[in-house]
């Protein structure tokens, strides 16, 4: 790890101004940057934790609409359970040391393409807050590790409206345990969305033909004879995108079965 | 005493309060006054030429004291193969240098071309980032087949990347041949035995000091056998006097193998400890564990099963490419040989076999001995082609095998493949284990898996091993340049407790605790007034370490030797103390008596006598009361088992979860079943973990893909299913004073073969043609067997 400051503000202003530094970097839980400062594959002068700031933590529920904090850990949204398909997802994340430590924030932030909260996020229609503005999940996941956020914006909190039925299947890459495919649907009166995750080199996406099919009936058999295209799937160690493409098809069957 | 810590006592073991407590010492716990660090600048390409180092830039960076390269070490000698196998052709093997540090050429990706010693680690890591290296990057040698047939070698200065061409019998090539030729039947099978990261939970780790005063070295290392390391550092490659030098492996976290080896990172610190004379310490980061340490298994072969109209084996013949990696590590050349051929008879009668394999150098990380070390190797090409040749000629997998096991009251057996059994019952083995399995409930358990959609199969074998390495006149006939025997001494103290120092080395098998029960047996004493010495050539006797199943078999031997003398001098003692003669001492429950009398002194008070000798007969009996011995064994070992699992596999994912597995294994006698339970435990784990998870994988660059557990899948609690474990159906090894066999790499040995025959007999009962699948067996590979069936 090579040598860096760290501030801790305590509140979004002044974490906004912090990050004005053009080497600072934010800190959220730390899952994904501390093990890459480790190797000394980044090098930030300085960091800014956002753990201290108040008014990113907690969840409130009111109006069909769960406002997670953007710094709400993993075992903060487990524990919530008023959006039971989301504690749940959460409750899977990594291991207990990365649900302990890691936030909503910190991993839409970050978008890795195998990560849960994506998923989510997308298929619910949440709206990304941040020190700046709202972003719809639609506008917000642009390429692998790639969002909408501007250099220094941070995300303060997600607003998921609660959908009538709503899982969240994932297959675990057997070693990290991220995602090798998750999918993540949700039913409300505006029709179904199906995000997937894991899967594709553009990152998380939503699988609109499965959408249309699941508005009509939502049950597994209305999936019957639907299929993904391997192009542009992920292939690696531990799945082909043959493969890949065959497990949306059966995570999703799985989500809409056991969220009927 | 002892009426409950003796032989059969289920000990709870000693040395855990410390692991579990984290008051052990390991190597890295350890800090030296003035103490700097090393850190060690790896290759990116897997080959390549060293043009230039440049370390000029780095030297001036803070704290650096000393930068070494390769040039620094070209007067030393390299790092030498245990082992000299010899080509069919007479030819001896290839033996390139294996340098201390790379010099001219980079041949894997981590291998070192230049270290830094700095006050501090972030400095040397600082300063390696400052090593200006240009180092040309030539294509990789990674496929073995390839290999073979390529001008471009790892090694240029051998023209070749075979290290060697071994028949195992040679002699037995043609009837082997006629045998397969004139069979009824003939089941061949193409398979893969991956290769394994050893993955020990602590890093290698290594700490020399040097006292300019005396002219001598502290080497503190994680070794598996440090009179072993210390050998080949004075030996081979540094030169240094062997009493000028100790070798120190405290607790040491784990090794599976990986550690039996000389690495070059150790004569690096002892080395630079030297030139700037004061302690330096290297700790692997985990990135390092996985590019440096050497690897396991990682054979491709064809295996052929001959057999005559009623199931009667006529010939097993095997053709093997083993990978070597990049150097010859250690045990390298003896592991795929004389660890791997010398087994391919299995548990069976089979009058003819034969096994030709070729070592192959490539551009990866070196391969070597890994828990079961060749036997794991043997195991799982015998019993998958048998399981397949069931499949094909329609007889019982159980039946075929039992209609050519070796039975009962046909040892001493020697077997086609040039070892001489020497107990076992293989079929008492198996019956045990259709019970404790509860084979007759598998149907049953088939139709509720079946009820979940998920297939439903089940697997079994048989294993034969051979442990406790070894004699060392046939280890010599074969090739060894070492022996292979063990050494204790026991130190009565005067106070009546005991110091026993071994030369195996503990690094998770429990020996505090087991070796105690052995000796407290003896005696009839208290064994928590025995403590084991072990790990300090300073203080041990010159014996050969842990690795092989050996321990208990050996330098278990050697302790029951060695305390077989005491007792003898004791005795002497005893009389003495009793005005008797020594032929009528009696030792019974640490009390030594005169036979039909009521005259006793007891183990305590001859100790003391031993070491306050007034009216002692000192022409007769020497003071004090310590015994050395060393034991050399009269042949291998032969644990043999039989395995039963039993798997559900998704037919939508292809995901396989292993649902029962139950280890029947004959380890001769067992001091303490505890850690017998745990060592199968282990050995399972990692088996499973071969069957199902771990893949070391390079790319056609030479770039290890599995670099770390967000790749390597290592075997977690939840992949694991609760094991049954058995030992009931021992008989006892007929040749060592324990009767004991060797229980540490078994489950290792047993458990890949079982795994894949459960998961082709789910795959076949649910109606597709698929006969093997490689290891490991991940959703992916099992879904694309699916889809092509």
């Amino acid at each position: 790890m090579y040598a860096f400051d760290i501030e801790r503000p305590a509140s979004v202003a002044e974490a906004v101004a912090a990050l004005k530094n053009d080497e600072a970097q934010a800190l959220g839980g730390g899952q994904t940057l501390i093990p890459t400062l480790k190797q000394r594959l980044a090098s930030p002068e300085k960091l800014v934790s956002l753990t201290g700031v108040a008014e990113m933590k907690g969840m409130s529920s009111a109006g069909g609409v769960l406002t997670v904090g953007g710094g709400a850990t993993h075992d903060e949204v487990a524990a919530d359970g008023s959006y039971k398909a989301l504690s749940e997802l959460a409750s899977n994340i990594g291991d207990p040391a990365v649900r302990s430590r890691g936030t909503i924030g910190g991993s839409l932030a970050n978008n890795d393409p195998s990560a849960c909260y994506p998923a989510a996020a997308l298929a619910s229609g949440a709206t990304i807050v941040t020190n700046a503005r709202e972003i719809a999940a639609d506008d917000y996941f642009v390429d692998l590790f790639e969002t909408a956020l501007d250099e220094g914006e941070i995300i303060t909190a997600v607003k998921f409206p609660i959908p009538e039925k709503a899982n969240y299947q994932k297959f675990l890459q057997p070693a990290s345990r991220f995602a090798l495919v998750g999918v993540f649907v949700a039913k409300s009166a505006d029709g179904v969305r199906v995000a997937v995750t894991g899967a594709s080199n553009e990152g998380v996406h939503r699988w609109s033909a499965a959408e249309e099919a699941l508005t009509k009936d939502f049950s597994a058999s209305a999936l019957d004879g639907l299929s993904v295209s391997a192009d542009n799937l992920i292939s690696d160690l531990h799945g082909s995108a043959e493969y890949r493409a065959h497990l949306v098809t059966v995570m999703t069957k799985r989500a809409v079965t056991a969220a009927s | 005493m002892p009426k409950d810590g003796g032989i059969g006592a289920s000990t709870v073991r000693r040395e855990d309060v410390r692991f579990l407590t984290g008051t052990g010492q390991y190597c890295d716990d350890m800090n030296m006054f003035g103490q700097t660090a090393a850190v060690f600048a790896r290759s990116t390409a897997a080959n390549g030429v060293i043009k230039s180092i440049d370390t000029t830039a780095a030297a001036a960076m803070p704290g650096v004291l000393a930068i070494f390269t390769g040039e620094d070490f070209v007067d030393v000698g390299g790092n030498p193969a245990g082992w000299l196998i010899n080509s069919r052709d007479g030819e001896p093997m290839k033996e390139p240098k294996r340098p201390v540090l790379a010099h001219g050429k980079v041949r894997h990706v981590g291998d070192a071309y230049a270290a830094v010693i700095a006050e501090t680690v972030e400095q040397a890591k600082d300063a390696v980032e400052a090593i200006e290296a240009d180092i040309e990057e030539l294509p990789a040698v990674v496929n073995m087949k390839d290999a073979l047939s390529s001008t471009n070698y790892v090694h240029d200065e051998i023209g070749t990347n075979q290290c060697f061409d071994w028949g195992w019998i040679e002699d037995n090539r043609a009837a082997t041949d006629a045998a397969i030729k004139g069979a009824h039947h003939v089941t061949t099978l193409e398979l893969v035995n991956n290769r394994l990261v050893p993955n020990a939970m602590e890093p290698r780790c290594s700490m020399a000091q040097y006292n300019r005063a005396n002219d001598e070295y502290v080497l503190h290392t994680t070794s598996q056998n440090p009179h072993l390391t210390r050998l080949l550092i004075s030996a081979f490659v540094l030169g240094i006097p062997e009493n000028k030098l100790t070798v120190i492996a405290p607790d040491v976290g784990g090794g599976f193998g990986s550690k039996i080896y000389h690495y070059g990172e150790e004569a690096l610190v002892l080395a630079a400890a030297k030139k700037i004379g004061r302690p330096v310490k290297w700790t692997a980061d985990r990135t390092e564990a996985f590019l440096t340490d050497a690897h396991g298994r990682d054979h491709v072969t064809t295996i052929e099963l001959a057999l005559d109209k009623e199931g009667n084996f006529l010939a097993f013949r095997t053709e093997t490419m083993a990978n070597v990696g990049a150097y010859l590590s250690n045990f390298s050349t003896a592991t795929p040989t004389f660890l791997h051929g010398t087994l391919m008879a299995g548990n069976y009668t089979v009058p003819n076999v034969y096994v030709n394999v070729k070592a192959v150098f490539t551009n990866t990380a070196p391969v070597d001995a890994y828990r079961g070390a060749g036997r794991p190797e043997a195991t799982f090409s015998l019993e998958r082609v048998i399981d397949k040749a069931a499949r094909e000629i329609g007889m019982d997998p159980i039946e075929l095998r039992r209609k050519n096991f070796v039975k009962p009251d046909q040892y001493p057996f020697a077997s086609a493949a040039g070892l001489e059994y020497d107990s076992g019952n293989y079929d008492a083995l198996m019956d045990q284990m259709i019970k404790v399995s509860d084979m007759a409930g598998f149907e049953a358990r088939r139709k509720a898996s079946e009820k979940k959609g998920l297939l439903r199969g089940i697997g079994l074998n048989a294993y034969i091993e051979a442990c406790g390495i070894a004699p060392s006149n046939l280890v010599g006939v074969l090739g060894s340049r070492v022996g292979l025997y063990d050494a204790a001494t026991v130190r009565v103290n005067a106070t009546g407790n005991l110091s026993v120092m071994v030369g195996a080395h503990s690094h998770g098998q429990g020996h505090e605790t087991a070796f105690p029960q052995v000796v407290a047996e003896m005696l009839g004493i208290d064994p928590q007034s025995i403590d084991i010495v072990h790990g300090d050539t300073s203080k041990i006797p010159f014996g050969m370490g842990t690795y092989g199943s050996r321990s208990l078999a050996v330098c278990g031997s050697a302790v029951v030797r060695a305390t077989e003398k005491i007792i003898t001098k004791a005795k002497k003692i005893a009389a003495h103390m009793l005005e008797a003669s020594d032929s009528d001492i009696e030792l019974n429950d640490g009390v030594f008596s005169v036979a039909g009398t009521d005259k006793s002194v007891t183990f305590g008070e001859v100790a003391l006598k031993a070491y306050i000798p007034h009216e002692f007969p000192i022409e007769d009996i020497e003071p004090g009361l310590e015994e050395t011995a060393f034991y050399d064994p009269a042949n291998f070992t032969y644990p043999s088992g039989a395995y039963c699992c039993e798997v559900e596999v998704d037919p939508d994912t292809g995901k396989v979860t292993v649902e029962r597995m139950t280890a029947v294994d004959d380890f001769g006698n067992i001091i303490n079943p505890m850690i017998v339970t745990g060592q199968v435990h282990g050995g399972l784990g990692q088996g499973i973990g071969q069957a199902l998870l771990e893949s070391t994988t390079y790319d056609e660059d030479g770039q290890l893909l599995s670099a770390s557990y967000m790749d390597y899948v290592m075997p977690r609690a939840d992949d694991l299913p609760f094991y049954t474990v058995d030992h009931s159906q021992a008989t006892a090894c007929t040749h060592n004073p324990l009767g004991v066999k060797g229980c540490g790499e078994a489950g290792a040995i047993g458990s890949p073969p079982t795994v894949v025959n459960a998961v082709i007999d789910a795959l076949q009962s649910g109606g597709k043609n698929v006969t093997h699948i490689d290891m490991p067996m991940t959703p992916h590979r099992v879904w694309s067997a699916m889809q092509n069936a």
